[in-house]
């Protein structure tokens, strides 16, 4: 059998190609999310993608992709607002606003019994991408890289102590939502492909694999990406010739890289 | 501890009337401070007192009323006031991926550091390290660093753009009896060999009393300013400590 065989595929060499510019833009932002400990928040913002699509629905739009975005990086803005704004734990803030959200999402979505239509957003299907969408994400890739180099210093400044920053003159309020827009945008724009249920595993699991390996920021962002690239090819193969559906593949990829890494980590104790 | 500039004597910085309101809550109220360069006062008051506050006021962290002016006496000249924060404690979790390197660059340099490492200011780093002995720990990780060893790289950091305030919490936690010797010995010699005023806020009042210039007692206004002796001997600060009783 001819390993390269999957690739006569026009379907196959899109989604190929998809792959290789989402997983490296997961790895990225995944490092900082974990660091910041917004698993959570990417969780939630993947949940809102269905509270984004019932809202243009409702009010009769006919892109719900744009309704989702735009919904999206509203919600991300004021989890961010209301966290700093509230004094009970931010986690706790986050699944209040996630649930109500995502419950106005089904009800609406599920009237008349409609929901299966909506259905396919829950696994995503990147074999379905098409050139124009693959464009659109590589516009992303490059604003990503462009504030990753600029901004990306500050941000870690940020969370390592925001007084500290400030007083250094970083402009924290701004790095803070510039990011949390960054992280909304990037999981909209990728939800259809990847999937609700299986996004913020391939945000978060390279980047926790990276850690166990890493000793610092050069290091973990390398191994992020690295290991984000890896699963998300080796996933689009196996899943191919398996016959499974690729996210929850590149998933348990990732999930196994990471077990593996955090045996070798305690070993080496790094 | 290499040697930099002679304090100078002549540069003053002046708190006017500053005032913190939070929440409908006035947390601190008319303050008002004179600090001259190699100068440490410290800044004393039972918990909830508003030191903190006052502290992320003058950082401009916090919405504050009042001003802060730095002067040079000779000639009255107001300049930009430099300030150097060292805070009580980083975010930072065990395993996370920050060498001491990446922190201190991430705050001062705009080399990018996921990407590479900038020639000029890991030697710029390494430099101020040296002055508290650390530049050895340039490549550890922060997460990994003992309470003494962070505070002392946390110095090196905010001494990184000269201040002329240099800022501290006093560190509580994971230092011990020598270790908290070293920390006030240290910051003793920065104000006999920097051009520069410190303000700190203690929470151990036997190492105030060896070590202060002058004493802030602070209870959301300052009840006492003074020597060391002034301060503890006053009726204000029997009040705030329980009498006779030196204790947080």
């Amino acid at each position: 059998m001819d390993f390269f065989s999957w690739l006569q595929y026009d379907f196959m060499r899109y989604a190929f190609l998809a792959i290789l510019i989402i997983t490296p833009l997961f790895g990225l932002l995944g490092t900082m999310i974990v660091n910041r400990k917004m698993a959570f928040f990417s969780d939630a913002l993947g949940h809102s993608a269905l509270t984004g699509i019932a809202v243009g629905v409702v009010l009769g739009v006919n892109n719900t992709n744009l309704s989702m975005v735009v919904f999206a990086i509203v919600f991300a803005l004021l989890l961010n607002f209301i966290s700093s704004k509230v004094s009970s734990a931010t986690d706790t803030v986050i699944s209040v606003f996630s649930s109500c959200s995502i419950a106005v999402g089904l009800a609406i979505l599920s009237q008349g019994g409609n929901f299966s239509r909506y259905s396919s957003l829950l696994v995503g299907d990147i074999l379905s991408i098409t050139p124009q969408e693959i464009v659109y994400l590589f516009v992303i890739l490059v604003v990503t890289l462009v504030f990753w180099i600029f901004g990306f210093n500050k941000l870690l400044a940020v969370s390592l102590n925001r007084t500290l920053a400030k007083s250094l003159h970083i402009s924290v309020g701004w790095m803070e939502n510039l990011f949390a827009v960054l992280v909304a945008l990037i999981v909209m724009v990728s939800i259809k492909w990847v999937g609700i249920l299986i996004i913020n595993a391939l945000l978060i699991l390279p980047a926790a694999a990276a850690r166990n390996l890493s000793e610092n920021m050069r290091e973990y962002h390398f191994f992020a990406i690295v290991i984000s690239v890896f699963s998300g090819i080796m996933g689009l193969v196996i899943s191919y010739y398996v016959n499974v559906a690729t996210g929850p593949t590149i998933a348990i990829l990732a999930s196994i890289i990471y077990f593996a890494t955090y045996w070798w980590g305690s070993r080496n104790n790094i | 501890m290499r040697k930099i500039i002679v304090p100078c004597g002549l540069h003053c910085i002046k708190i006017n009337h500053l005032g913190v309101t939070l929440g409908g809550q006035e947390i601190l109220k008319d303050i008002n401070l004179h600090i001259h360069c190699g100068s440490l006062n410290v800044v004393i008051g039972r918990n909830g007192a508003g030191k903190s506050t006052l502290i992320r006021a003058i950082l401009g962290d916090i919405p504050h009323i009042g001003n802060i002016e730095f002067k040079d006496r000779e000639n009255g000249r107001i300049q930009k006031l430099k300030i150097g924060y060292v805070p009580q404690s980083l975010n930072i979790e065990k395993q996370t991926p920050v060498s001491v390197y990446d922190m201190i660059a991430s705050y001062q340099s705009n080399v990018p550091v996921f990407l590479m490492r900038g020639k000029k200011i890991r030697q710029q780093i390494e430099e101020h390290l040296e002055i508290f002995e650390v530049s050895h720990l340039i490549d550890k990780q922060v997460c990994n660093l003992s309470g003494g060893e962070q505070q002392r790289v946390l110095l090196s950091m905010a001494l990184l753009n000269s201040p002329n305030l240099l800022l501290l919490d006093e560190p509580v936690s994971g230092i011990d009896k020598n270790g908290m010797e070293l920390f006030y010995r240290t910051i003793y010699h920065l104000k006999e060999n920097y051009d520069l005023a410190i303000i700190l806020i203690s929470h151990d009042l036997e190492y105030v009393r060896q070590y202060a210039d002058k004493v802030v007692l602070l209870d959301g206004s300052v009840r006492k300013q003074g020597s060391v002796r002034e301060v503890f001997q006053s009726p204000e600060f029997a009040q705030v400590f329980g009498s006779g009783k030196e204790e947080t």
